[in-house]
């Protein structure tokens, strides 16, 4: 930790500019910038919740029809169905009560619900090296971003002043060790590598002696993706894990599933099988930018409730952003943040 | 992949057999289940829509009352659509084009585009014996190039070099020209991941399809996709000509409805499954198979064929004299029937073809009643004598013993199969008195298949 902090006072006293730098990234981080961009991206499809919830009743009053209508949308979202009866019967049950007196009131109500689902997954990642490096240990299926988000995580701790880096335990992709190592010279991040085919679990613990070694604070592991029902490769990840926490019980500290936005039902069976075969700590979210609304995510906080830690909205590497629930909701709904 | 659909409508339906009538109100009922079994399964909703409306049109017509009952007549009416929805013969990549045949394969990222290049290219190699050249022009994802190079070198395709640093179309237009010069069959060029709303990007893809006008392009569709496939299906169906679709990842537990979205989005037929990490792991897409199996009608005619084609006759109408007479069904009858059993490959392999109700799970199933367990319960009866055969009546105490020792087994086992024959012996008397048709009506409901009911 001191380390870290006086690497922080180091880099602001040697640049002045990179303080103002900072600050406008921050600002446009909690302000507008990002959220409006979010916002704009889940809005980007052609027809979504509340794209005009007044279009969804034109005499402005909700009756069951309208109700009816919202269901379509939620299911449309990749909300599922079990979870989007959830919502669509407590609005029901507002309605009976005649809270639903108009499409604010509708607005408000449903927010309310999706805040609820949401909130307590808004549990975002406070890496603390202690004794030993924080372990990062990406995994996901097969063509999640696994890689590729690696690369944006590295880029935003090391902005937090963090010292970084990255182990390749792809070695079953072709070129996947290559991959990382791209991201790697990109950000000046260190890579530990083997050749192609090597033990991943082998690749992985020479990263954690060498990043122990030289007293890195953060490690991210890559490993190859993986479908949840290939039992080998399953347990190749619970031996990766094992390895690791030989050398700290406390490793790695944070099991990070990333999950494509464009994934459907599915994505709770990726949960809930790499959750029961290592424990997953936290779930990141890629590839918001599409017409995808990552409504999953509701069915996954509904069902499953694991802590959701970054979502990705773009290619940018700024585009990758701590998970608010409020901001994800606002954006579904279209809702003016400004106000 | 599509287990879990197939589970669902099997449910649905099932409501609807031992119904005397097909009512305009338990019908309804039956299409909802439908329709949020086609929604769990990721099927878009505005497919599942259309589908589920095509059905109740045709449904609420003549061709319920003419059929047998309500329930068969609905599964067929879905398969029916299914096949027409799916397609109903397969179809091949068309090669027959002045070489090199281009294939292009488009996609979002993270689909399989490259990986099932590879598998593509492994494929034409192999079976059809073609002179394959790769190329990538994905210059955006790091070491993008450098995977199909080593994919390329894996299958034993010729590969063309290109550069991160080139523009995509430049790449195409030297990848031709060295294909032609290698005189390659086939160039396939792999592109790079993009989204449909990046416009950019897909403004590049179409200046790279135009660049290297290919015969075949090709969709690349993760099978776990959700809601959302239909615009991405769409988006790149109405900026690229794409004349077919790859699943890929079908061999995770996905419900695969992004089958049914794609191919309706588009019009274009699913040629390709991915299925599995392995290099030669792409199937050939039978849509009238997946169709029988999305509904879960399991392959009855097949089987049935199949019985026909083991069975022993002579054997058969030998019991079916027996039994009609109303004498004694034995073991040594039991015997052949256990043998014919294992003929037809075990309990295991006529379950798989058995459209069972969802409930039942087909592997615990598949345990119990494995080929181990045949060859034990004839060899129990192989250790009896002609005359304990004829009349298992006079096995007692001390036979047993000597029967269990003969074959290797427990006195137990020897019980459960003297059991197990006095049941069929029970049910063997009935079926003489009542027929056949008394058994099934007495037999749970749904304990037989709709196809068979």
């Amino acid at each position: 930790m001191q380390r870290v902090k006086c690497r922080r006072l180091l880099n602001s006293e040697l640049d002045v500019f990179a303080v103002f730098k900072k600050k406008e990234t921050i600002t446009t981080e909690s302000g507008g910038g990002f959220f409006k961009r979010l916002r704009r991206r889940l809005n980007s499809g052609n027809s979504w919740l509340t794209y005009d919830l007044a279009n969804l009743a034109p005499g402005g009053r909700i009756d069951d029809e309208v109700l009816d209508d919202l269901e379509s949308r939620l299911v449309m979202a990749d909300v599922g169905v079990d979870s989007t009866e959830r919502i669509i019967s407590a609005l029901h049950k507002q309605l009976a009560r005649r809270e639903l007196k108009d499409v604010a009131a509708l607005h408000s109500g449903l927010r309310q619900i999706m805040l609820a689902m949401l909130e307590p997954v808004e549990r975002n990642l406070q890496p603390v090296s202690e004794g030993g490096p924080f372990v990062i240990l990406m995994i996901g299926v097969n063509g999640a971003g696994k890689t590729t988000t690696i690369g944006k995580l590295a880029r935003r701790f090391m902005n937090d002043g963090h010292s970084v880096m990255l182990a390749a335990g792809d070695t079953f992709r072709a070129a996947a060790v290559e991959q990382l190592q791209a991201w790697g010279e990109r950000n000046g991040v260190p890579v530990v590598a083997q050749q192609q085919g090597a033990d991943p679990a082998a690749v992985i613990f020479d990263a954690y002696e060498s990043a122990r070694a030289r007293g890195i604070d953060i490690l991210l592991a890559d490993t190859a993706g993986r479908l949840q029902n290939q039992q080998g490769l399953m347990d190749e990840l619970a031996k990766i894990k094992r390895v690791v926490s030989r050398q700290n019980p406390a490793a790695p500290q944070e099991v990070m599933l990333v999950l494509d936005a464009g994934l459907g039902q599915n994505a709770l069976q990726q949960a809930e099988k790499f959750n029961a075969a290592l424990g997953v700590t936290g779930i990141t979210v890629t590839k918001l930018d599409g017409t995808a609304k990552g409504g999953v995510l509701l069915a996954l906080a509904d069902k499953l409730g694991l802590p959701v830690r970054f979502i990705g909205i773009g290619e940018a590497a700024d585009d990758l952003q701590p998970f608010r629930a409020s901001e994800y909701v606002d954006a579904l709904l279209g809702t003016d943040s400004d106000d | 992949m599509f287990d879990n659909l197939s589970d669902r409508l099997t449910r649905a339906t099932k409501n609807l057999t031992g119904r005397g009538r097909l009512s305009e109100a338990n019908i309804k009922d039956t299409l909802r289940q439908v329709r949020l079994a086609l929604l769990e399964a990721d099927v878009a909703l505005p497919v599942v829509k259309s589908f589920v409306e095509r059905i109740r049109e045709r449904a609420i017509g003549e061709e319920v009352g003419k059929s047998l009952t309500p329930g068969q007549a609905l599964v067929k009416i879905i398969h029916g659509e299914l096949v027409s929805l799916l397609g109903s013969a397969t179809v091949d990549l068309d090669l027959r084009a002045q070489p090199p045949v281009v294939i292009m394969l488009v996609g979002l990222q993270g689909a399989g585009k490259t990986t099932t290049a590879a598998k593509l290219a492994l494929r034409l190699i192999k079976k059809e014996s073609r002179r394959v050249m790769m190329v990538s022009v994905d210059v955006h994802r790091p070491a993008a190039i450098l995977q199909l190079e080593t994919l390329a070198r894996e299958v034993g395709a010729l590969y063309c070099s290109s550069n991160a640093s080139e523009a995509p179309t430049t790449i195409v237009a030297h990848a031709l020209d060295e294909s032609r010069r290698s005189h390659a069959d086939v160039l396939i060029v792999d592109t790079a991941g993009r989204l449909h709303v990046d416009e950019d990007m897909m403004d590049e893809v179409q200046a790279v399809h135009s660049a290297a006008t290919p015969h075949e392009t090709l969709f690349v569709i993760d099978s776990m996709a959700g809601q959302d496939a239909v615009n991405s299906a769409r988006a790149f169906g109405e900026r690229l000509p794409l004349t077919g679709i790859v699943l890929t990842k079908a061999d995770g537990d996905a419900k695969g409805g992004v089958a049914l979205s794609a191919r309706e989005v588009t019009g274009k037929p699913i040629r390709f499954l991915g299925v599995g990490e392995k290099i030669d792991a792409l199937e050939v897409f039978h849509p009238d198979r997946m169709a029988s199996r999305i509904l879960g009608m399991g392959d009855v005619l097949s089987l049935v064929e199949e019985i026909e084609e083991k069975v022993d006759k002579a054997q058969a109408d030998k019991l079916a004299k027996k039994i009609s007479k109303g004498r004694g069904f034995d073991l040594s009858d039991l015997k052949d029937q256990l043998e014919q059993m294992m003929n037809m490959g075990g309990m295991a392999a006529m379950l798989e073809k058995l459209p069972l109700p969802g409930k039942i799970n087909a592997a615990a199933l598949k345990s119990k009643t494995d080929e181990k367990q045949l060859q034990r319960q004839i060899a129990i009866i192989n250790s009896m004598t002609a005359g304990e055969r004829r009349f298992p009546k006079t096995i007692n105490g001390s036979r047993k013993r000597r029967i269990a020792g003969g074959c290797g087994m427990q006195i137990q086992d020897v019980n459960r199969l003297l059991k197990q024959h006095l049941q069929m012996e029970k049910m063997m008397k009935k079926m003489a008195r009542g027929g056949m048709k008394k058994m099934l009506r007495g037999m749970s409901p749904g304990g037989m298949p709709p196809g068979l009911g």
